[in-house]
């Protein structure tokens, strides 16, 4: 399988054969761009790479990145990618979720993810707006959003998804801007070698419904150095500089926390023998 | 009476939910459904309609946030398909046992894998047994006119269910057809003001939706079914009003060119558009057949539907569900049932056809009765057989 991948590799890159079908200027470009430049110089590890996707415009970028990939349900990529990685820890997972997927349909998922500390990338691809059913109003759209489902304006506060990560417990809390790739390549970078759940929240255009650029282009500040990551007090603070509404003093990008705790597969499998046999191991664990 | 103009059918159907005075409206988007939720979060939003709209966070939600609704004693609406209906599925049981009434439109689409936007029956085969009553549309006019029958009949107090009308996805939500709306003074005069039986109310305090123990679940289940079973002529009663009020005419079964054919083919949805052209052709041929088309799929007309097919020798039963592993499709399963050891009953073959938006033509609905009359020659190899499966 690995022999295949590379040699398909050699020939071809991270080229696939699927038309994309994404809007002139969406911002998921800005987002595959980085993916692939990131993966480009981890070739040795495509092998062993799973990109799970959910529904929405967003999934579709497992279509063009040639690895292996599971095109889940709307919603559920934390629990499928949870039982690919529980089954064969040695693969690297890397789920790709919209905002209806990670904070509406699944937020069940994203809560117990980052609770469980389930070792796994984990980017959504915010566009604070439903892409793919073309332009409704999701729970991180500014309040007031004139969506086709809030034709008078959305009358809920969007929540912060940072902070939901934070209060979670989550070990690695980012934000990206799928308008600066070569940040975001970073960020993703450093999320696949963080032991634990790795969490981005990309802000991601919607050049059709939603479209952001100039906002986030005026806003977007990368953290500075000095952030302390391991501090969640200021994690937290430094999160709440911009609360997803249509004003911003200024929106930071970065890595707002990251901490190492023992990640739920170090939890649930013995530490000397990583095993792929779960299910020898669970027997003989009783559980 | 209201005029007859083009318009989308999901249009429509809105339309028809705001005549109808619904009051509450949660709702998550899926296509094919998407259009008839936002158009009525648009005319609540310019205030034609006075109602409560909810963009919930999933179907889980939507369907629940229905169940506290009914239970406050509003009149609800909402619309699904596929995933999205069977995300549903936990709460589906609930309201009919509970003897919420509600009306859902579900645009039929495929279930997942593989990933179908598309047009079949599966997603609400799942759901037969949910204990909801449930129609189906021919057409855009016809999916209208059951919404307000479903209004109508789902809140009357010797029925008090939910309902759901079936159309098909894309092939009628999505089209634009010409399709005569009443006006609010002719709805009114059929949809009488919601009196729900029992609602949760501070002057009345109940408990709703308490445990089922041994001793009174089985109870409890019966009621339901004799309530479904008894809804049937209310179910009647409210077609007929609605022909004396809008002057269309429907009921549980339609015949066409039915009368005194050997072989009839059986049809649910908006197949049976085409299955009528089909019918048209071979009768030109100088074939007997004739067409069957089911419209109320719970409670089952099995009465009308022995009467509609009396002299029939064969039936050709087409579903748009496959269901693997079974014997024959949902519908031509339920034929074969009320066919059981009556004398003279027809010989009913089970066809599979139109899957994840695959059309079902006129040469497909030829091919399938010739199969049947051959088949009622010889047995077929197999208990039921899909129909035009590529095979490279
Ligand atoms: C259970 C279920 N409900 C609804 C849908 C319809 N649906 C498909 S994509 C989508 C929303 C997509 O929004 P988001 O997750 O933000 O992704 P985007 O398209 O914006 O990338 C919805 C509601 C579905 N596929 N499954
Ligand atoms: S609808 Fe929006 S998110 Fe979807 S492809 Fe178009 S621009 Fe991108
Ligand atoms: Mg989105």
């Amino acid at each position: 399988m690995k022999e295949n991948i590379k040699s398909r590799h050699q020939k071809h890159g991270l080229e696939t054969s699927a038309v994309n079908t994404w809007c002139k200027g969406c911002g998921n470009f800005g987002i595959l761009t980085a993916l692939k430049s990131v993966l480009a110089k981890r070739e040795d590890t495509l092998g062993s790479l799973v990109l799970v996707s959910g529904i929405g415009c967003h999934a579709k970028i497992v279509d063009y990145v040639a690895v292996n990939s599971f095109y889940s349900i709307h919603g559920r990529v934390l629990p499928v990618a949870c039982g690919i990685k529980t089954a064969n820890p040695r693969l690297t997972i890397i789920g790709h979720a919209g905002d209806g997927d990670a904070y509406g349909e699944g937020i069940s998922h994203l809560v117990f993810a980052a609770k469980r500390n389930n070792d796994l990338v984990f980017i959504v691809h915010n566009n604070r707006v439903y892409g793919l059913t073309t332009g409704q109003f999701t729970p991180t759209s500014p309040k007031g959003f004139k969506g086709r489902s809030t034709p008078k304006g959305s009358i809920e506060e969007p929540f912060n998804p940072l902070r939901l990560m934070l209060a979670s417990g989550a070990t690695f809390v980012a934000r990206g801007y799928a308008g600066k790739h070569a940040h975001l390549a970073s960020l993703i970078e450093q999320a696949m070698v963080h032991p634990g759940f790795a969490f981005i929240d990309v802000l991601q255009p919607c050049f059709t419904f939603y479209n952001t650029y100039k906002f986030y282009n005026e806003k977007v500040v990368e953290i500075r150095d000095e952030h302390p990551v391991d501090d969640f007090d200021a994690a937290w603070k430094l999160a709440g500089k911009w609360d997803y509404g249509l004003e911003a003093d200024q929106i930071p990008i970065g890595i707002f926390y990251r901490i190492r705790k023992d990640t739920y597969e170090e939890e649930l499998l013995p530490k000397e023998t990583p095993s792929l046999d779960v299910a020898l191991h669970l027997k003989r664990h009783h559980f | 009476m209201g005029k007859r103009i083009g318009v989308e059918v999901s249009i429509a159907i809105a339309d028809a939910v705001k005549l109808a005075r619904a009051e509450v409206i949660p709702a998550y988007p899926i296509t094919p459904q998407t259009h008839i939720v936002e158009h009525l979060a648009e005319i609540v939003a310019n205030g034609e309609l006075d109602a409560e709209y909810i963009p919930v966070e999933s179907e889980h939600a939507a369907m629940s946030a229905c169940c506290g609704a009914v239970a406050a004693g509003a009149r609800v609406f909402t619309s699904s398909s596929s995933q999205g209906l069977s995300l549903m599925s936990e709460i589906l049981y609930i309201p009919s046992t509970m003897r919420l009434p509600m009306v859902m439109v579900v645009a039929n689409r495929a279930m997942s894998a593989p990933i179908s936007i598309w047009n079949d029956h599966q997603d609400i085969m799942v759901q037969r047994d949910i204990g909801w009553i449930q129609t189906f549309a021919e057409n855009g006019q016809e999916a209208v006119d059951l919404v307000l029958h479903a209004f109508r009949v789902a809140e009357d107090r010797r029925v008090s269910l939910p309902m759901i009308v079936n159309i098909d996805g894309f092939t009628l939500s999505h089209v634009i057809e010409p399709i005569e709306l009443p006006t609010q003074e002719e709805v009114d005069a059929y949809i009488p003001p919601f009196k729900p039986k029992r609602k949760l109310d501070p002057r009345k305090p109940v408990t709703m939706g308490p445990v089922g123990i041994p001793e009174v679940y089985t109870e409890a289940k019966v009621a339901h079914d004799h309530a479904i079973k008894n809804s049937r002529k209310v179910i009647l009663k409210a077609w007929k009003e609605f022909a004396d009020h809008f002057g269309r005419e429907y009921h549980p079964v339609e015949s066409y060119k039915a009368e005194g054919a050997d072989t009839i083919l059986v049809t649910m949805g908006s197949i049976s558009e085409t299955a009528m052209t089909a019918i048209d052709k071979m009768r030109d041929e100088g074939r007997n057949v004739g067409l069957v088309r089911i419209r109320l799929w719970r409670p089952f007309p099995a009465q009308e539907f022995r009467a509609a097919t009396k002299h029939a020798k064969v039936l050709a039963v087409v579903d748009r569900c496959l269901p693997p592993g079974a014997v024959c499709g949902p519908v031509g399963a339920e034929l074969r049932s009320i066919f059981y050891k009556i004398p003279g009953a027809p010989k009913i073959f089970s066809f599979v056809a139109g899957l994840g938006g695959r059309d079902v033509t006129v040469e497909r609905f030829e091919e399938i009765i010739d199969k049947a009359e051959q088949y009622s020659k010889r047995r077929p190899k197999e208990l039921y057989e899909v129909i035009g499966v590529r095979e490279k």
